[in-house]
């Protein structure tokens, strides 16, 4: 039976099944993420999906914000910076210092100007500190040990020990509320007159997160592809020292990839702190645990990887978090264990480690 | 013999805790070019990463156009002017050949003329513009890898083992191209073992071994010598000819 | 006889003997030498940590894997232990019982990361097993009708080894070793009066049985550990470390030994996690499953010196001590800049481990042979110069140096 099935596909290579395998194979992120999100289906009526889906593309590209910077580090430089959940926290109690602390009242103010211009503070600030803190990490903390995995394992273990603890003298040992702006609370209530999904409630920020998401890929993904900054990066992860051959300095190169991949994180972290709505300097470190999930699922060094790890993380967590919440974490683990078995460089490699 | 555009002198280097080169002095001419012929391990790639700064200079003085560049990095020694063919090649696999010949361009937007150039040298480059470099066959990317070596005019070539692996019908595309280089007194330094390919580009000629220079003079003269050449290059370079 | 029980591996350095000798007379009289409830906690968790230390220097130091799963199996020792305990009654059964599974357990889940691990590469080793562990102490927090979730188990352990039992019914003297020093700075002269003042007596409790059985385990897990590293298995994991590929064309299968040592690791971890939950008594996630915790083995592991087991000694000793005690000497540093505004806050007693981040850091970049591989170096460089002749000549001849050689003095 299964003898003559294999001779059938082979004479038919364009059967369903042939272009079905074809389409496993050779786009596994899209197979995955098909799979995500049709199997949920079975288990939950339509209403239910679709509002679970959408908070699950928002933590995904809010996940994917704060894990690209540590791809691209790992992708470019060699370098695993298990510090980089500090940037996280780092990036989330700055924009949280402007949110709740300097503008509160704009914030508050409920007008979409005012609650825009706190917004695009709290972010710039967030993204401002962790990025000049990411120039220091990177000088001070990272570059004597380029080359050497097990060192910069450890020395950015303590790294992001000492910033955990700064966070802790600056802002104190307690956890911070952080309210939503008044524009971003609540939710958006589809009509009830829709078919099937008709009365699906949308939390706002997610909604806003979600958009802010994509813009920060397209973003990404533009700079990568189209711009000179972009090609050098990925010549720098296929082969560093023939990018310096060429005449370019690498170092300026790995600087300027490791403050934006601080700044990011911090970005990231301002945005899940609102997400949250509360903060603690620990945040980062439980953080940390998608975000290795997330790079390992999409392939170290790979954007698109990581975009599309993130978002399967995403949901994966928010489906799970529905049916059984016990096992949100394991299965977000399962995924990944499953993952490297299937396909140990991740989901789009770009580099062989 | 034209003055020198770059100067090796007791030049020392080591690999890891191997010492490799044990004080190599080696002058190569302007507007010629020169091979740098030996066995396998004699440390001719490793002098030419040491020019490059790629392996660690220990002891010595290396002079580009009369200016130290020991202990320089990498990237300022590729803009004084130097440009380098790695015998991996070094091509950027996930790029195009576009995005390829686009970084070596280090100055700017390449220019188009000379783009057209390096084209009538390479055809095969313009057929495959937006293909990714990876997907070229291994003589196409040799041809890439010393079209990036030459998209701007740079003052030295180094070029490593550029016949490494490759058919014959390719290996006489190659040479013509370096025929035509020389044309233009492009100065090259080429890393070789393969003594007819050598013989028929070498101006100057350099034969290492054991991490020194063993012999240096015309090319010319070493092709009439027989002997000489038994001596030099004894059986490891026979079985080329 | 010494050179049987150390396996040959000697501290060779004298700083370092005389620092593992204190070290070890201070765990054996422990009871005996510090009267406060608090040294007597930190000394029970030296020993236990030692072990707990020294085999994630298996892994580490000796073999180059890089785990972050190491207190997942700290957890499953002492969740095993607890739990059986808390369903079964307090018995030495239900502890054989707990150990029992505990090192089933342990070496399954091992089985599994080793498996893993011939499918992913070292780098990828590490972060997998950091989200595995993770994983699991979500699991642990999540059922919290078996595991107590974030409150944790109290252990009720048998009578024997708790505080109410007697050993011996009379008491035993005990000479403090804090009051004698303090003494002996604030009043010298009075030395009669001191030692007098120094003498305590000594309960024999279940609880002081309870410490030797963690003593006698640290040093007999220790000197095994320090065996079976000086073996030719321990070679073959320097082997692998130096040079996977070398070891594995000489005809080893670096498979096998990278999972047996993970096992290895993960057993003998889980056992020091069964001892933590009997002399602790109380179990919860933040004690033996944070990644806190994890991050504190690591920087005991390297403060100490990877690769030398020794290390695992002094690192533990020297962490354990610094988290009960640094915050004491903070606290009176703080006393002395109180009121300035930011420094305050950076020497506050609660401020330990932002300095233990520094120490820990510099100590990467300039004694990354930790404390055992520093003190080392230094002895050897005394011997070298103390040596002088033989030694010297047999370099001089190999750097062909021309300098005239030092004449070895007396």
């Amino acid at each position: 039976m299964s003898a003559q099935d294999d001779i059938l596909d082979q004479e038919t290579p364009q059967g369903f099944r042939q272009r079905f395998a074809d389409f496993r194979e050779n786009r596994p992120h899209l197979f995955l993420l098909a799979v995500m999100v049709l199997v949920p289906l079975f288990f939950m009526n339509p209403v239910t999906w679709l509002s679970l889906t959408i908070s699950g593309l928002a933590m995904g590209l809010m996940l994917f914000i704060m894990a690209s910077g540590m791809t691209l580090t790992f992708g470019l430089m060699g370098v695993l910076n298990l510090g980089h959940g500090a940037f996280i926290s780092l990036g989330a109690f700055a924009g949280a210092t402007v949110v709740v602390f300097w503008m509160g009242g704009h914030a508050g103010s409920g007008t979409l100007g005012m609650t825009l211009i706190a917004l695009l503070a709290a972010f710039i600030f967030a993204m401002a500190v962790a990025g000049s803190l990411g120039l220091l990490f990177e000088r001070f903390v990272i570059r004597p040990v380029y080359g050497d995995h097990l060192k910069q394992i450890l020395v950015t273990v303590g790294g992001a020990i000492i910033i955990m603890e700064m966070i802790h003298v600056i802002w104190g040992p307690n956890e911070i509320p952080v309210p939503r702006p008044d524009l971003l609370r609540g939710a958006m209530i589809l009509d009830d007159t829709v078919p099937l999904i008709g009365g699906v409630a949308v939390e706002t920020y997610r909604l806003a997160a979600v958009l802010l998401g994509l813009a920060v890929y397209a973003a990404m993904v533009w700079v990568i592809e189209r711009t000179k900054a972009g090609i050098l990066i990925r010549a720098g992860v296929e082969n560093t020292e023939m990018v310096e051959v060429l005449g370019y300095r690498i170092k300026l190169l790995f600087l300027g990839v490791f403050v934006a991949g601080s700044a990011l994180a911090g970005l990231g972290g301002a945005m899940w702190s609102m997400y949250q709505e509360i903060i603690t300097a620990h945040m980062g470190e439980t953080l940390m645990i998608s975000v290795i999930v997330v790079i390992i699922l999409g392939g170290l060094g790979s954007i698109k990887g990581c975009f599309y790890g993130a978002i399967l993380v995403g949901l994966i967590n928010l489906y799970i978090g529905y049916l059984a919440p016990t096992f949100a974490a394991i299965a977000t683990v399962g995924l990944m264990v499953g993952i490297l078995m299937w396909r140990p460089q991740g989901l789009i490699p770009v580099i062989k480690v | 013999m034209s003055e020198p555009i770059l100067k090796l002198s007791g030049v020392h280097a080591d690999i890891d805790q191997y010492h490799i080169l044990h004080g190599v002095d080696l002058v190569v001419p302007k507007g010629e070019l020169t091979v740098l012929l030996g066995r396998n391990g004699a440390g001719k790639s490793t002098t030419l990463r040491t020019i490059m700064g790629l392996t660690l200079l220990r002891k010595g003085s290396l002079t580009f156009k009369g200016e130290s560049i020991a202990g320089m990095p990498t990237p300022q020694i590729a803009r004084k002017g130097i440009a380098f063919v790695p015998e991996s090649m070094g091509i950027f696999a996930l790029l195009s050949v576009r995005e390829n010949m686009d970084l070596a361009a280090v100055s700017g937007p390449i220019d188009e003329t000379r783009l057209e150039w390096v084209f009538g040298l390479f055809p095969p480059l313009k057929r495959f513009w937006n293909r990714p470099a990876g997907n070229l066959s291994g003589g196409q990317k040799q041809m890439l890898a010393i079209a990036r070596a030459i998209i701007e005019p740079r003052e030295l070539l180094l070029v490593d083992e550029p016949t490494k692996g490759l058919a014959p019908a390719i290996i006489n595309d190659l040479a013509g191209a370096f025929e035509e280089l020389k044309e233009q007194h492009a100065s090259i330094l080429l890393v070789e073992q393969n003594f007819n390919f050598s013989k028929r580009l070498g101006q100057s000629v350099a034969v290492m071994d054991d991490g020194r220079i063993v012999h240096t003079g015309q090319m010319a003269e070493l092709a009439e010598n027989d002997e000489l050449q038994q001596e030099l290059l004894g059986l490891s370079l026979g079985a080329h000819q | 006889m010494l050179n049987a029980i150390l396996s040959g591996d000697y501290p060779r350095s004298r700083v370092l003997t005389a620092v593992l000798l204190v070290i070890l007379i201070c765990l054996a009289l422990g009871p005996f030498l510090f009267p406060s409830t608090r040294a007597f906690t930190t000394l029970g968790m030296i020993c236990i940590f030692i072990v707990v230390v020294a085999s994630y220097d298996v892994m580490l130091g000796y073999t180059h894997i890089v785990s972050f799963a190491h207190t997942m199996f700290f957890g499953i020792g002492a969740y095993a232990v607890a739990m059986v305990i808390a369903s079964m009654g307090s018995s030495f059964g239900a502890i054989g019982l707990g150990v029992l599974a505990a090192v089933l357990a342990a070496t399954a889940l091992a089985l599994l990361l080793g498996l893993l691990s011939l499918r992913v590469k070292a780098i990828f080793f590490a972060l997998v097993t950091l989200a595995v562990a993770f994983a699991f102490m979500t699991l642990v927090n999540q059922l919290y009708t078996v595991t107590g979730g974030e409150d944790g188990l109290r252990v009720r352990v048998p009578r024997e080894i708790g505080p109410a039992f007697r050993l011996i019914e009379n008491d035993l003297y005990g000479f403090s070793i804090t009051t004698f020093l303090g003494g002996l700075f604030t009043q010298p002269w009075n030395l009669g009066e001191v030692i007098r003042e120094s003498v305590y007596s000594v309960r024999v409790t279940g609880r002081v049985v309870m410490y030797y059985v963690c003593f006698f385990f640290g040093l007999t897990m220790f000197l095994l550990m320090l065996r079976m590293m000086n073996s030719p298995f321990g070679r073959v994991l320097q082997a692998i470390r130096e040079n996977e590929f070398r070891a594995e064309a000489l005809g080893y299968k670096t498979v096998y030994y990278r999972t047996a040592t993970v096992v290895l690791a993960a057993v003998l971890t889980a056992l020091a996690g069964v001892l933590f939950a009997l002399f602790n008594r109380y179990v919860n996630p933040e004690n033996t499953l944070d990644f806190e915790l994890m991050v504190f083995i690591l920087l005991m592991c390297v403060i100490g010196g990877m690769g030398t087991m020794y290390g695992a000694v002094v690192g533990a000793a020297l962490f354990l001590l610094a988290e009960n005690y640094l915050q004491d000497l903070l606290a009176v540093l703080g006393g002395y800049v109180e009121g300035v505004p930011l420094v305050s806050g950076l020497v506050g007693p609660e401020r330990w481990l932002l300095w233990f981040g520094v120490l820990f850091v510099l100590s990467v970049y300039f004694f990354p042979k930790g404390i055992v591989g520093q003190l080392r170096l230094w002895a050897d460089e005394r011997r070298r110069r103390a040596a002088g002749g033989d030694e010297d000549q047999s370099d001089r001849l190999q750097q062909g140096a021309t300098q005239p050689a030092e004449q070895p003095k007396g």
